[in-house]
């Protein structure tokens, strides 16, 4: 379809607020590759199918606001783990750990990126750049174009810790592009942990090759409130029996599109993605997914629980396509909202495209308020109201939260989800 | 501990009276009992006494050892000391039961200026209650009530009840859905909470429970409102007769 020429213009003065481009290494040319894709697709408008129920004015238009300084504290402080530290998208060195002691390969993008020969290079827009055929992700080419640093990291075994991306701000006003490149050879299996906190408006990619028998875990933590406007996309590509397991925490933004997408190649593979929101006044939250089926007997579950109120919107849309030959599939999906008053809004928009014939596909949607006979039924026992909707609105989120399969980190997230209701798990 | 003066309540939903001058007091250390058919408003009663929503006070007063039920929140009439059995127990998805149980407690403690119990002193003391009502600790770890048998949920009931150590319990229908067994153990739960400080109000259909539990007087409610009061001998009367003597006889 052709675009307006409005879009061109647009697209410009966009660009021009964002980093310069690299200078120089194969990260320059991958950058050019990202441009050149962009430039096909140009920015997305409100009538393209996956912006109708969110406006992409607030990410297409040149950065208007600084960041407030990030002030909520990390999640997972008992938890041993690597660090590493951009703040307001610079790489703040000082406040990073070791890397060696995750026991995988991992360095920086700006460095990796200038050298001539790097296993990088390869990955470098190769997932990202074969999803657009099925639906344009402009903003993974944006970001493709003009990302300067992230992490790249490679397992060629288990690592001995999780490592944790952690996005701080501190009031800067520019926006903030990494684009981190992961790869979990054969055998191999990482955790990563995206800590996003805050940022004048952020986007950051993750293309991840996940080989046979490899497994990739990734839990995102967004913040409890602000600001923030942000993108962040997870474009994964799963070899035979690989696992992917992905889990975000969301709480209330300005704006949020978090776009997902899987592409099952290999046989036997397992893909999880899920998500917790809990979302207020002024908030426009979106989920995209879309799982590919392209190998046999792969298991796929799309797990997305929305706690919305005082007028927030909460958007899910999530699509499993499984493709020809690609029997035995079973695929899940399955999005469900409490909204805690008449104000808020959750709107689901389920997809199965299916080419096989022998596949189990299911989806289901649901949107309702909070039980008031259990609600009756704890505050007869002597709990206040307040602490009885809490208890509630937690064990509802908590199905989301127990898709994270590692118990020590589902602890921690599910801790810090009943700290922004006022409850203490000590227990 | 408890009474009722003139109780007249309507449903608001539908907008039609459903108690229509209820006059009941139950002492401390007593055991009272309601019987009577279906629709005369036992389990209505129990409800607005517990202060569920969707019914309106049109008349008459609830006072617990003094205190005025029908102007306090369900939570405040719980930390005050009232405690309701419910006929059909809530399946909370989610949460844990021992984390339900541990919440209440200490948020009751809290309401009533007390200490918190530790996590350690609330296990040795759950653990101990649950040992005696014959409840598997497995039972303590399921959310609430999901997936309990009939017969699990009302002994969760009983377990509450013991811990909470309310000094009204009022028991709707405590004893439907229960065999002879799970009503006995039940029922031997409830007795063992008997005491000189603590008033009863059973609610039930069939005089069976009442040989378990045995009450000092025991009302027969019809048409939302108590019609006769009489011993335990009244209890057998309906078991013999069933409702319809004495409903033609006040009639």
């Amino acid at each position: 379809m052709a675009r307006p020429k409005a879009d061109a213009a647009a697209l410009a003065a966009l660009m021009a607020g964002l980093p310069a481009s690299a200078q120089g290494g194969w990260l320059a040319a991958a950058q050019a590759a990202g441009a050149a894709r962009l430039a096909a697709m140009g920015l997305p408008l409100r009538r393209d199918e996956y912006w109708r129920y969110i406006d992409p004015a607030g990410f297409n238009a040149p950065l208007a606001d600084p960041a407030r300084p990030s002030a909520e504290p990390g999640a997972f402080e008992g938890i041993e783990r690597v660090r590493l530290v951009f703040v307001d998208g610079a790489f703040d060195a000082a406040a990073s750990d070791d890397p060696a002691a995750a026991g995988v390969e991992i360095a920086r993008l700006a460095v990796a990126g200038a050298a001539d020969i790097h296993w990088a290079r390869e990955l470098h827009g190769a997932i990202e750049g074969a999803a657009h055929a099925a639906v344009p992700r402009p903003f993974a080419a944006l970001n493709a174009a003009r990302a300067a640093d992230g992490v790249v990291i490679r397992a060629t075994r288990p690592a001995r810790l999780p490592v944790e991306i952690v996005c701080r701000s501190a009031g800067g006003g520019r926006d903030v592009l990494l684009r981190h490149l992961v790869r979990v050879d054969a055998g191999a299996s990482l955790t990563l942990i995206e800590t996003l906190q805050g940022g004048a408006r952020a986007l950051a990619v993750i293309e991840a090759e996940i080989g046979a028998d490899a497994a990739l875990h990734h839990i995102r933590l967004e913040p409890q409130s602000g600001a923030h406007l942000g993108q962040s996309h997870l474009h994964a590509r799963l070899g035979d029996r690989a696992t992917l397991k992905s889990f975000t925490l969301s709480g209330s933004a300005r704006l949020v599109r978090n776009e997902t997408v899987v592409d099952i190649r290999g046989d036997g593979a397992i893909a999880h993605v899920a998500g917790a929101l809990v979302a207020g006044e002024g908030t426009l939250h979106d989920d995209t997914v879309f799982v590919t089926h392209a190998g046999v007997a792969c298991e796929s579950r799309q797990v997305f629980k929305r706690v919305l109120r005082d007028g927030a919107v909460g958007v899910f849309q999530g699509k499993i396509l499984v493709r020809p030959g690609a029997q035995k599939t079973d695929g899940y999906q399955i999005s469900q909202a409490l909204l805690l008053d008449e104000s808020s809004q959750s709107l689901a928009k389920p997809e199965l495209e299916i080419y096989a014939d022998d596949v189990k596909c299911s989806h289901g949607s649901t949107t309702g308020a909070i039980d008031e006979t259990a609600l009756f039924y704890l505050r007869s026992r002597g709990v206040p109201a307040a602490q009885a909707e809490a208890l509630l609105v937690l064990a509802f989120l908590a199905e989301a939260v127990a898709e994270i399969e590692d118990q020590a980190l589902a602890a921690a997230v599910q801790s810090r989800l009943a700290g922004w209701f006022g409850q203490n798990m000590a227990d | 501990m408890l009474e009722i003066r003139n109780l007249h309540v309507w449903l608001e939903d539908g907008g039609k009276p459903i108690l229509k001058g209820v006059d009941l007091t139950v002492e401390a250390g007593r055991v009272h009992a309601i019987m009577g058919p279906n629709g005369s408003g036992k389990s209505t009663l129990s409800y607005v006494l517990a202060g569920r929503e969707g019914y309106e006070v049109t008349a008459g007063s609830a006072t617990l050892a003094g205190e005025d039920l029908l102007a306090m929140e369900p939570e405040e009439r719980a930390a005050a000391g009232l405690f309701l059995a419910f006929q059909y127990p809530v399946e909370i998805p989610g949460v844990g039961n021992m984390t339900f149980l541990r919440t209440a407690l200490n948020a009751q403690r809290k309401a009533r200026g007390e200490a918190e119990l530790s996590a350690g002193d609330f296990l040795k003391l759950v653990r101990a209650k649950a040992a005696t009502l014959k409840i598997d600790p497995e039972m303590l770890k399921r959310p609430v009530n999901v997936g309990f048998s009939g017969g699990e949920k009302k002994r969760n009931e009983i377990l509450q009840m013991a811990l909470l150590e309310p000094r009204m319990c009022i028991l709707d229908e405590t004893d439907s859905g229960l065999d002879v067994d799970a009503m006995k153990l039940v029922s031997d739960g409830v007795n063992a909470l008997r005491d000189a400080g603590r008033g009863f109000l059973v609610i039930t259909h069939y005089q069976r429970l009442l040989d378990h539990i045995r009450p000092d007087v025991v009302h027969i409610m019809a048409e939302g409102r108590i019609v006769r009061t009489g011993g335990p001998e009244l209890a057998l009367e309906v078991e013999r007769n069933g409702y319809a003597d004495i409903l033609a006889e006040v009639a």
